[in-house]
């Protein structure tokens, strides 16, 4: 689960001294944005055109480019549902259909807690098809493993765990 | 007693079906009980289907028990697994699994074994005695030894290894690159996340080699960000090889100075392509740089870089350790050696095969796999990942051979192999063919970019029935455009797939036949 924290420089600050202020580590600084922040906001795209000593356009293109780095908010929880081939020989599209059904929303959208997005293949094609949920990955998803899932997110925002 | 030992994986596959909480359960189950054992987190065996696969050691053995839930936990100890005692979870001893016993296990001798982040456990396996050897040699030597053992690229191209090593030794240059490609980013395939994650320190090994044999001394990993566990387990591995001495300043007192460092993709597919890794790598957006250079030559800033993948990379340290003909007694024609099959999809016994070329694909689908997981006859198998053709299982007896699947326009790439029955609609799947490579195209060529969007319009419309020959043969044109002009494999091999349903499948594009795949 994320917690939506409010934008700290000091924290991108942190983590471009930790990857020795070096440009070609621009992704791996911009994974710690997310996992900070769990998007990109615009001040850490300025503030890491400075620190790294590139344009702006530059951090710009790179963020634009790579499908992890959001650049809105998302919701707590992200949802992923495998879409490539060997999930869908297991019946991926069936099951993203039901996704979208019981959570109201589309891929690319956030509804509630919950953001749903594709994905192209998570590694795990012998056990498709395959989830991924907060960073986990989940296999031999049926529908009814994949409400189970969801319920059981339900119930760590209703704080009924941990 | 002495203390039980129990195996649970900590695997991706493993943990995603819950070896987890199995793991825990049976911390819990042997506490209550005042049972003592020893937990260890081991690789996997690569027999998903069979996951989570507990083990027990019993006098020196091991005893497997597969598809163990938490609910299964109490009913084992009850039944007294720790002493190897039947349940109807017991398959036996692990080693005499025929899935596993009749596999040719080379790069992955070690999966499976023992805990990866173990360095005693890893040296008792001869762990790093190749590398020790090959810091005797010289890089001649060692760059002789990995041609003469016929080993081929299995990042997909099949370039022959021997040939890339040594004209990165022959290049001048103050810094050279080792640049271990990890991006895995074709459906249907999960070995290097398998060997990264069961067996990370021989990685670590195969790269020290490949950098003391061309003179780099440096070496990266660009590792795709869909595998987080991959990332904990294989950063937690370079931490224990620096820590002794294994990697950084002075290996073993050796005057070899090599590191590695970890770096995460950020969920683009063509990053995978060797160049747009190399531009990822320098934290730029991953565009396909256009060759001449080669990487050997300018690759990773400019400097003469080895790419390889990582499965090249791990079967390095056996060739070394244990001679090139060894290695080059598998396999058949010019495809030498083992690859680590990947059988995936719908599939009854999914999971990783390594096994010697010239195996057939009815052998690795019918032999191991067991068929189809459905039970429902096989209608197509893709092989080699999103770019590669849809095979109709009228050609299962094709042998895995590098020049056999380039004669019937297919390929074998990185050893995926996608299993699909008779109530797939192929036609969807050449549609999705084309959207993937809309989605994915780095954009430098149109080509790509603008005719696989086309490509998707085009079959849309033949599904819905307008004007169903003009479109065909616009389909087929399409797929000449894409794939004479286009800098990459990406647009250049979307048409192989596409063009392999319209000659194996035609008769799914009939309107109204759009169902699910
Ligand atoms: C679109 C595209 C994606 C690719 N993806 C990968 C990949 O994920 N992993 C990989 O090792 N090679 C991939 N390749 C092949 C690499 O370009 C390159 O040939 C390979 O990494 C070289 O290593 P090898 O000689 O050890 O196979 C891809 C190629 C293309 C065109
Ligand atoms: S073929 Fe596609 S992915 Fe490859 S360079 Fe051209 S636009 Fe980029
Ligand atoms: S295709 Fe879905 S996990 Fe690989």
């Amino acid at each position: 689960m994320r917690i939506a924290l409010d934008y700290e420089p000091g924290v991108t600050s942190a983590l471009v001294a930790r990857h020795g202020g070096r440009p070609e580590m621009l992704i791996q600084i911009l994974h710690g944005v997310i996992e900070h922040f769990s998007f990109v906001p615009e001040a850490a795209i300025r503030q890491l055109a400075e620190e790294l000593n590139l344009s702006r356009a530059d951090v710009h293109g790179v963020v634009s480019y790579y499908d992890d780095f959001r650049t809105e908010a998302p919701g707590k929880h992200i949802v992923k549902i495998c879409q490539a081939e060997a999930c869908q020989a297991m019946g991926s599209r069936a099951l993203t259909q039901h996704a979208k059904e019981t959570l109201g929303i589309d891929l690319h959208e956030t509804g509630g807690d919950i953001t749903l997005d594709p994905v192209y293949c998570l590694g795990n094609c012998a056990c498709s098809p395959a989830v991924m949920i907060d960073g986990r990955t989940y296999g031999r998803v049926s529908e009814e493993k994949f409400d189970e899932l969801i319920g059981a997110l339900n119930d760590t925002a209703a704080g009924n765990l941990d | 007693m002495a203390r039980s030992k129990v195996y649970v994986p900590r695997e991706t596959s493993a943990v995603s079906v819950g070896a987890d909480d199995v793991a825990i359960s049976i911390a819990r189950c042997s506490k209550k009980s005042g049972e003592d054992i020893e937990l260890i987190r081991n690789g996997s065996w690569g027999a998903s289907w069979l996951e989570p696969l507990v083990e027990v050691e019993v006098d020196g053995q091991r005893i497997a028990y597969g598809n163990v839930a938490p609910a299964d936990v109490r009913g084992l100890f009850e039944q007294g697994f720790l002493a190897g005692g039947d349940h109807a979870k017991r398959l036996g001893p692990t080693r005499e699994i025929p899935y596993l016993s009749k596999q040719q296990r080379w790069t992955f001798f070690r999966a499976g074994l023992n805990n990866p982040l173990s360095l005693q456990d890893f040296l008792a396996t001869s762990g790093f005695k190749a590398l020790e050897k090959a810091l005797t040699m010289s890089g001649e030597e060692i760059v002789d030894t990995i041609a003469a053992s016929g080993l081929r690229g299995r990042g997909g191209a099949g370039f022959p290894t021997g040939i890339k090593w040594r004209a990165v030794l022959e290049a001048q240059a103050e810094q050279k690159y080792i640049a271990c490609n990890a991006d895995e980013g074709d459906s249907g395939t999960f070995s290097d996340r398998m060997l990264m994650e069961s067996d990370p320190l021989c990685l670590i090994e195969g790269m020290a080699i490949a950098g003391f044999a061309t003179g780099a001394s440096k070496g990266y990993v660009y590792l795709r960000s869909e595998y987080p566990l991959t990332y904990r387990i294989f950063g937690k591995a370079l931490e224990l090889a620096r820590d002794n001495g294994w990697l950084g300043k002075n290996i073993q007192g050796t005057g070899f100075d090599f590191d590695i460092e970890l770096h995460l993709g950020a969920g683009s597919y063509v990053c995978g392509e060797e160049t747009a890794m190399l531009e990822s790598l320098e934290g730029k957006r991953g565009i396909v740089r256009s060759k001449p250079p080669l990487p050997v030559h300018a690759g990773l800033f400019g400097k003469p870089t080895v790419v390889n993948n990582v499965i090249t990379l791990a079967s390095v340290p056996n060739i070394i350790r244990l001679g090139a003909e060894r290695y080059a007694s598998y396999g058949v024609n010019r495809s030498k050696g083992t690859l680590a099959f990947q059988l995936a999809g719908n599939i009854k016994r999914g999971g990783l095969v390594e096994a010697a070329f010239g195996v057939t694909l009815r052998e690795l689908i019918e032999g191991f796999g067991g068929g189809t997981a459905s039970g429902r006859p096989v209608k197509a198998v893709q092989v080699g990942g999103p770019l590669g053709a849809y095979i109709p299982a009228e050609q299962l007896e094709i042998p895995l051979d590098y020049e056999a699947f380039a004669e019937i326009g297919a390929m074998i790439g990185h050893g995926g192999i996608v299993v699909f029955d008779e109530l797939s609609n192929m036609a969807q799947m050449a549609r999705f063919a084309m959207e993937f490579c809309a989605i994915e195209s780095c954009g430098k060529c149109t080509p790509c970019r603008i005719g696989s969007t086309r490509g998707v319009e085009v079959i849309d419309r033949i599904l819905a029935g307008e004007e169903k020959e003009n479109n065909y043969d616009l389909l087929v044109e399409l797929c000449d455009t894409m794939e004479g002009a286009s800098l990459c494999a990406m647009g250049g091999m979307t048409p192989f797939p596409v063009r392999s349903v319209l000659k194996y499948f035609a008769e799914d594009f009939a309107p109204h036949k759009g169902g699910d795949a």
